[in-house]
């Protein structure tokens, strides 16, 4: 990779992010048309964003992850109000009696990579070139925040009529369940920040430099397709990932589960690939690939699915039969292959029963990476 | 045919008008659907001209007598045209019922200026609003809204009406067209989101705009339409084609243009569909200058499943699903001076290959030429002696190949398929092709698109998420059906001959209840 670091967001970073959100976000993280034009939004109105880098904080600084949680449908019909993507600030600002240095994103896969925009643009506050997953997850716990016992609480959640909530939760998994219950109450779709950090906890903890990667992300399949290159080759080669499967979706089943869809998806080969079958297990995510029972790539690894012409990613819910696809995988942070990693996030936790290898030993036992 | 008049039981005919961007094609239908007559004649700049011609020569090729025609289709561009060239759209006032939810992202943020301009600028953020499951978010103020209407007084032809959640509860969208009424008089054009879409604020909101934007424009049509008809002693049903493959009649169809979109492809597949007798299969419709490719789900276009953009603007209205390639009869063909690189296409002679194919005596090689040097159609009165049949023969391989890629693109599954081939350019095609089982090439192939426009189906239509904490799946499904069974039947449908033509349901992913969104579409014969 490029040593380029984003130092500032305009309309025109905006649009990149958001398609490289869209492959960090493995499928879920909702549609990020919306979260990129309320960021666009926004520039347009208060001016470009500054971007810092995790290592210009103080380590003392405040920073405060924003996000939206929720049914990304429900957002995508009720989209939020100006003054909800603020509102959870204020009142965690009043709550710690400081001001907020700068805000980040609390994962960098589908919608929520844009919406600290908002924020960020409206406040004249800076946004942390970092997340908490380095991809997308469902639930509140699933963040590298969590691994390193960083306190989540206090969490403060907004609507769009006004009402606001201040909570404290004993960890990250109690504060999924009952934020979980508070949305449902707020219709659906709520703002939120939880796991306010400071500069230090960032250094220490985070997944730094993923808005950069988003952006380049975006920035290889947009130019790709001007250049007259194909787009997955230069986005594998650019982020030393593999591709996993070429295919054409045949069967697809969702269900739903407590709230999730789950699901898995059947890809018969194309191309030097005829004959072979690859199956995608999900939960709102991607989660794992398998072909003959065997697997390709597992959680917490990263898997996408792109569209065979354009590169595009496609969600779990816009997957439909007949599209062409490439998967795609490529190496998590190493936070999330450690011991509480792999509980938190590992196969065994969405209920599947295969055993956690790293998507680079995976693809080597099968000889044929890239 | 004219012995059948002395009977009785008088025959009654149907007739189908498809106004595509070169040709205008007319159809001539009997009770049965079969197909009496076709016509093709030039689009001209004033359309409705080309229309009169059609009707005109259909009538006097088959001598039918125009009383015993008494439906009368028409698919028709105008709409689409309108918004992509920006041309004739009415200016239109938009409000959304959506603060204090929604404020982040204004009307027409991705719109551009040109569209914006011609469209107008009065579009305005009203307090309410529903969740997903239909409780209220606020009540409306109602007085926030006439104060709205004072603002647009004069300065729009239509207003629009976009609400958060109005797919689950419609009550307020419904409201401020009450209060629309009041303020404008009982004239003036209301497009309700709810009637045009499903669950999508943005998109939603941008298909309600444009479809007030297009009402002066599809009054023209219909006005013109029935003004040939009547000219020519036709006193028909009127009917227009909509983009999922259903007709509908034309009060309703002065009231929701948008639905107009881009029926041509859907009326090539439903006519190749009614000529060939197949419900499933893909459809290759070859023109001049591309090929357009369907999927034929139990007898009706699959729709496609992503957002559509029309003239720049996502929406999320049904469209089909289409794949479209460049190649057609007027596609050019190039080799080098070693002949050992022979490349085609992607550009086109188009309407001038009558003029500049080689063997019409013009200089350009075509796709055309390279089928009838393979001898695979014969012309009256060419010939194609003088032209290399190697470079003919690779051209062909590359043209078949790349039909062959496309047709694989759209399968479904590994499986062979059959293909129905239309268009006046599918001679082409060679009678084998990899991966199809079968291929047919209906009678009347060149005229499907008019045939299509000419079968009356119509439709009715369910989008709804349920709770599946109230009800079992199946009821869900149930009630799903029988109201989308009951509006095909509001729509002037046969109860009798009612279908589910298609049905799925999505769940939604963070709510409780295990929410459903459940799309059905029922549709029957006239």
């Amino acid at each position: 990779m490029t040593n380029f670091k984003l130092t500032e967001l305009n309309e025109q970073a905006v649009q990149y992010i958001a398609v490289g959100a869209a492959v960090l976000g493995t499928g879920g993280g909702g549609d990020p048309h919306i979260g990129k034009l309320m960021a666009q939004e926004a520039i347009r109105k208060y001016g470009p964003v500054r971007v810092i880098s995790p290592e210009d904080l103080e380590d003392d600084a405040l920073v405060v992850p924003l996000s939206m949680i929720g049914a990304p449908t429900v957002m995508n019909e009720k989209i939020p109000s100006t003054e909800q993507m603020t509102k959870p600030l204020d009142l965690i600002e009043k709550e710690l009696g400081r001001k907020v240095n700068a805000i980040m994103p609390i994962e960098v896969g589908g919608g929520n990579s844009l919406v600290p925009v908002i924020a960020a643009a409206e406040r004249g506050i800076p946004l942390l070139d970092a997340d908490a997953m380095g991809r997308a997850f469902p639930e509140s716990q699933m963040v590298t925040f969590y691994l390193d016992g960083i306190d989540c609480s206090p969490i403060t959640m907004a609507d769009e009529r006004g009402n606001g909530v201040l909570m404290h939760a004993i960890d990250g998994v109690w504060e999924e369940r009952m934020a979980r219950a508070i949305t449902i109450q707020m219709g659906g779709s709520a703002s939120i920040c939880d796991y306010p950090v400071t500069g230090a906890q960032v250094k220490q903890s985070a997944v730094h430099h993923t808005l950069t990667l988003a952006y380049e992300i975006g920035k290889i399949l947009y130019e790709s397709k001007d250049m007259r290159q194909n787009p997955i080759e230069a986005l594998l080669k650019h982020l030393h990932g593999y591709a996993l499967f070429h295919g054409k979706a045949v069967d697809i089943r969702r269900r739903t589960e407590g709230g999730f869809t789950r699901g898995e998806a059947v890809f018969e080969g194309t191309d030097a690939q005829k004959g072979r079958t690859m199956r995608l297990f999900f939960q709102n995510e991607f989660l794992l690939a398998t072909e003959d029972g065997q697997s390709l790539a597992v959680t917490p690894d990263l898997i996408s699915l792109l569209d065979q012409d354009t590169g595009m990613p496609i969600t779990t819910e816009n997957l439909k039969y007949g599209a062409r696809v490439t998967a795609v995988g490529f190496p998590c942070d190493p936070k999330w292959r450690t011991a509480k990693g792999l509980e938190t996030v590992g196969p065994q936790y969405f209920g599947y029963d295969v055993p956690y290898v790293p998507i680079e030993k995976l693809t080597a036992q099968k000889g044929d990476a890239r | 045919m004219s012995h059948m008049n002395l009977s009785n039981n008088e025959e009654i005919y149907r007739i189908g008008v498809d106004v595509g961007g070169t040709n205008t094609d007319a159809a001539l239908l009997d009770s049965e659907l079969n197909t009496i007559h076709t016509v093709k004649v030039h689009t001209t700049r004033d359309v409705n001209e080309g229309i009169i011609e059609s009707i005109r020569r259909l009538l006097s090729e088959s001598n039918v007598n125009p009383a015993q025609i008494h439906y009368a289709m028409l698919g028709t561009t105008h709409c689409t045209n309108a918004i992509v060239e920006r041309k004739h759209l009415g200016k239109v006032g938009l409000i959304r019922i959506g603060a204090p939810a929604t404020t982040s992202v204004p009307p027409l943020a991705d719109w551009d200026d040109t569209l914006k301009a011609a469209v107008g600028r009065h579009a305005y953020v009203v307090h309410g609003g529903y969740e997903y499951d239909g409780r209220t978010i606020v009540d409306l103020d109602e007085q926030e809204i006439l104060d709205c209407f004072m603002k647009m007084k004069g300065e729009v032809e239509a207003i629009a009406v976009c609400g958060v959640f109005s797919p689950v509860n419609t009550s307020q969208e419904k409201r401020v067209e009450q209060l629309a009424k009041q303020v404008f008089g009982a004239d003036m054009p209301v497009t309700l989101s709810h009637e045009i879409g499903s669950i999508g604020l943005l998109e939603r909101e941008n298909a309600s705009l444009l479809n007030g934007a297009l009402l002066n424009v599809i009054a023209g049509v219909v006005k013109g339409f029935e003004d040939a008809l009547q000219g020519f002693g036709i006193d028909a049903g009127v009917y227009i084609c909509q983009n999922d493959g259903t007709l509908m009649r034309s009060e309703y169809a002065l009231r929701y243009p948008i639905l107009t979109i881009a029926c041509g492809p859907t009326n090539s597949i439903r006519g190749a569909a009614h000529l060939s007798g197949l419900n499933n299969a893909l459809v290759v419709d070859i023109g001049g200058t591309t090929t357009d490719i369907g999927v034929l789900s139990q007898g009706f276009p699959r729709q496609s499943s992503a957002a559509v953009e029309i003239g720049g603007v996502r929406t999320n209205f049904r469209m089909p699903d289409i794949l479209s390639i460049g190649i057609g009869g007027g596609t050019i063909v190039r080799a080098d001076a070693k002949k050992d690189q022979v490349t085609v296409g992607p550009d086109s002679v188009g309407y001038e290959l009558l003029k500049r194919g080689h063997i019409f005596g013009g200089d350009t090689l075509t796709a055309t030429d390279v089928a009838v040097k393979l001898g695979r159609y014969h012309w009256e009165g060419v010939q194609a002696d003088e032209l290399d049949e190697s470079i003919c023969r690779r051209a062909d391989e590359i043209i078949t190949q790349d039909i062959e890629d496309a047709i694989d693109r759209m399968k479904t599954s590994a499986d062979a398929v059959d293909v129905v081939l239309v268009g006046g350019g599918s001679i082409l095609v060679a009678d084998k092709l990899e991966g199809v089982a079968k291929i047919v090439r209906p009678d009347h192939y060149d005229a499907a698109n008019a045939i299509g426009a000419a079968l009356g189906e119509v439709s009715g239509e369910t989008k709804r998420i349920y709770s599946l904490d109230e009800m079992t799946y199946d009821q869900a499904i149930e009630d799903a059906r029988s109201h989308a069974i009951n509006q095909a039947v509001l729509a002037g449908a046969n109860r009798d001959t009612v279908q589910i033509v298609l049905s799925e349901d999505i769940p939604i992913a963070y709510l409780p209840g295990n929410a459903l969104l459940v799309k059905v579409k029922a549709a029957g014969r006239l």
